[in-house]
């Protein structure tokens, strides 16, 4: 935020050493590369972006369809889809360079050794803020979600990533785990320097009249307003377990969930399916928290962070 | 593209249950080409976080309409809306159909309310042509008179025989394709269901000619971002390789000969 008006709330801060000069992200693989939404909103004006999944070779996911949607959501397997490493960087950096704020690059891979050496790669390319590793996408058949779901192998994903690179990592881990203090601890420990919390839930819905699973992948990841309580509570369980910061996501349609998970201990926030509905969701948010904590009378959004009161 | 708060102007029954709102939005009506379409946030639709995507009928002045009829739980609240209720537009999206090659005779091919994303074309294009438009019944041949108004020759198609020819509107189409198209290249501009998209690309490669196609199908951003409106398209090379393509961002309109039909795929 440049030169806020006196009295005006304070929304800067950092996540993973990375200054933001709002907390309101927009969450990988629903926003592209950037340029898609370019024209319809000023981005800029985001937290920072964090984009589609990236992997070291092309990949051309799932076979169609691959969305769904549900009361309250959307399912999607869209099978991450991406260029590859080497396009992403020709053809969205220069682009993605010109913007002024953070550029967070979610990353994947089918093993431990993808993971690093695309880090590895990622550290050579300038205007990269951090790296999201994505553990826990529902979608793919290796990797993804069986990193994610297992404690020690995401710490050893982790750490392979760690070693890789100089750039803040921020593991993004899966709702589904029976215990999340554990995972986000493990992922922690491994040298996460924040953690991004939740992906989509796995899912699946059935065309009674063919009796076949709808989706082209048969299950999906399940997203919007119908998770996002479930994401509240594991984020809530999450920040009291680690010291890192949470970049919370999960259903966020307006600022209210937004502050939710702010109040439940999450530093930042990303709004992910929203951007579907209302393309301007984001700054939306962003202006939300702003009048939050003006009527409020809360200086700082660092304030807000894990402000919630259970006496 | 553009987001924009529209106000409705009209909303008005076509035929049977299909109806035209109408719509104030004016930097989207003054860019709008023909076969664009625009992405709708249907007010009172609280749980539903996907907007539906529809053809752009008309664009005039300020005011764009689209054609549609209840299908679902989005076109049901659609369905609701009343002169000077607000809805956010987002548009207009895709790449359109491209202009009519000169010396070719451009020929539109209708199915239902496919029909509507014809109109501007026809509207525009420097020179007439002929629409074949077809349907179940007479209810569902919306339009017509609008391109007869613009000068088109008009050939109808129901399956029941209530009006025109009796059957398919590609059997009409071929009896009009046998009966001798003389010197004339026609230009397939098509727009429907997925089994006359499909039934429209064999008979332009029969007749070696170009049929542009536009796809209608279940849309997440419209924008290209969220990549689920992919459909496979033919690279030149080596043989068999291939693509997705956005629908909503490459298309919706390809050229019949560059799809990979996907038999999962029924639209």
């Amino acid at each position: 935020m440049t030169n806020p008006a006196a009295g005006s709330p304070d929304l800067s801060l950092a996540v993973a050493g990375i200054r933001l000069q709002n907390p309101v992200m927009v969450a990988s693989g629903t926003f592209g590369y950037g340029p898609e939404f370019a024209e319809l909103i000023d981005l800029n004006r985001l937290g920072a972006i964090v984009v589609k999944g990236i992997s070291i070779e092309p990949e051309k996911g799932n076979p169609t369809p691959r969305m769904l949607e549900v009361p309250g959501g959307l399912l999607n397997a869209i099978g991450l889809q991406n260029p590859g490493f080497e396009k992403f960087v020709a053809e969205y950096m220069p682009f993605l360079r010109g913007l002024r704020i953070p550029l967070i690059v979610n990353i994947w891979g089918r093993t431990i050794e993808q993971y690093g050496n695309l880090a590895a790669r990622f550290d050579a390319v300038p205007g990269v803020s951090a790296l999201e590793i994505n553990i826990s996408c529902p979608n793919i058949k290796q990797g993804g979600l069986t990193f994610g779901s297992d404690p020690r192998l995401a710490a050893a994903v982790i750490s392979a990533v760690r070693k890789s690179t100089r750039l803040p990592i921020i593991p993004k881990l899966p709702p589904n785990t029976s215990d999340m203090p554990a995972l986000a601890r493990a992922a922690e420990d491994a040298g996460a320097n924040a953690i991004s919390l939740v992906n989509s839930f796995p899912a699946m819905a059935i065309d009674i009249r063919t009796r076949r699973p709808i989706l082209a992948n048969i299950t999906g990841g399940l997203s919007g307003p119908a998770i996002h309580t479930i994401a509240v509570k594991l984020v809530w369980e999450a920040a009291k377990a680690v010291r890192v910061p949470i970049i919370a996501m999960g259903g966020i349609a307006g600022p209210e969930e937004a502050i939710e998970f702010l109040i439940a201990g999450a530093s930042a926030v990303a709004v992910g399916t929203a951007n579907f509905t209302d393309p301007a969701t984001a700054l939306r948010v962003i202006e939300g928290i702003r009048g939050y904590l003006a009527e409020n009378g809360i200086p700082s959004v660092r304030d807000l962070v894990g402000s919630l009161r259970l006496t | 593209m553009h987001l924009e708060n529209a106000s409705v102007t009209q909303h008005r029954p076509v035929a049977g249950a299909y109806r035209e709102l109408s719509f104030e939005t004016t930097r989207i009506a003054r860019e709008t080409r023909p076969g664009q379409f625009v992405h709708i946030r249907v007010p009172n639709l609280g749980e539903s976080v996907l907007r539906r995507p529809f053809s752009i009928y008309r664009a005039d002045g300020a005011v764009i309409s689209i054609l549609y009829k209840e299908v679902g739980k989005g076109t049901r609240a659609l369905a609701r809306l009343a002169r000077g209720d607000t809805l956010s537009a987002l548009g207009p999206l895709g790449n359109g159909f491209p202009t009519p090659a000169d010396g070719a005779l451009p020929v539109l091919v209708a199915g239902g309310y496919g029909v509507a994303a014809l109109y501007l074309l026809a509207e525009r294009a420097r020179s007439k042509g002929v629409l074949f438009v077809g349907g179940s019944g007479r209810q569902d041949l919306l339009c017509a008179g609008d391109f007869e108004k613009l000068g088109w020759q008009v050939v109808a198609a129901t399956e029941d025989g209530s009006q025109g020819f009796k059957g398919r509107v590609t059997g009409a189409l071929d009896e009009w394709v046998k009966s001798g198209l003389g010197n004339r290249t026609p230009e397939f501009f098509v727009c429907g269901p997925m089994g006359l998209l499909r039934a429209m690309a064999d008979r332009a490669k029969a007749l070696n000619v170009r049929a542009w196609l536009s796809m209608d199908r279940h849309m997440g951003c419209g924008v290209g971002a969220c990549l689920a409106c992919v459909q496979r398209i033919r690279l030149p090379s080596p043989p068999g390789a291939w693509k997705w393509a956005r629908i909503c961002r490459d298309g919706p309109v390809f050229e019949a000969g560059d799809i990979l039909w996907d038999d999962r795929e029924d639209g």
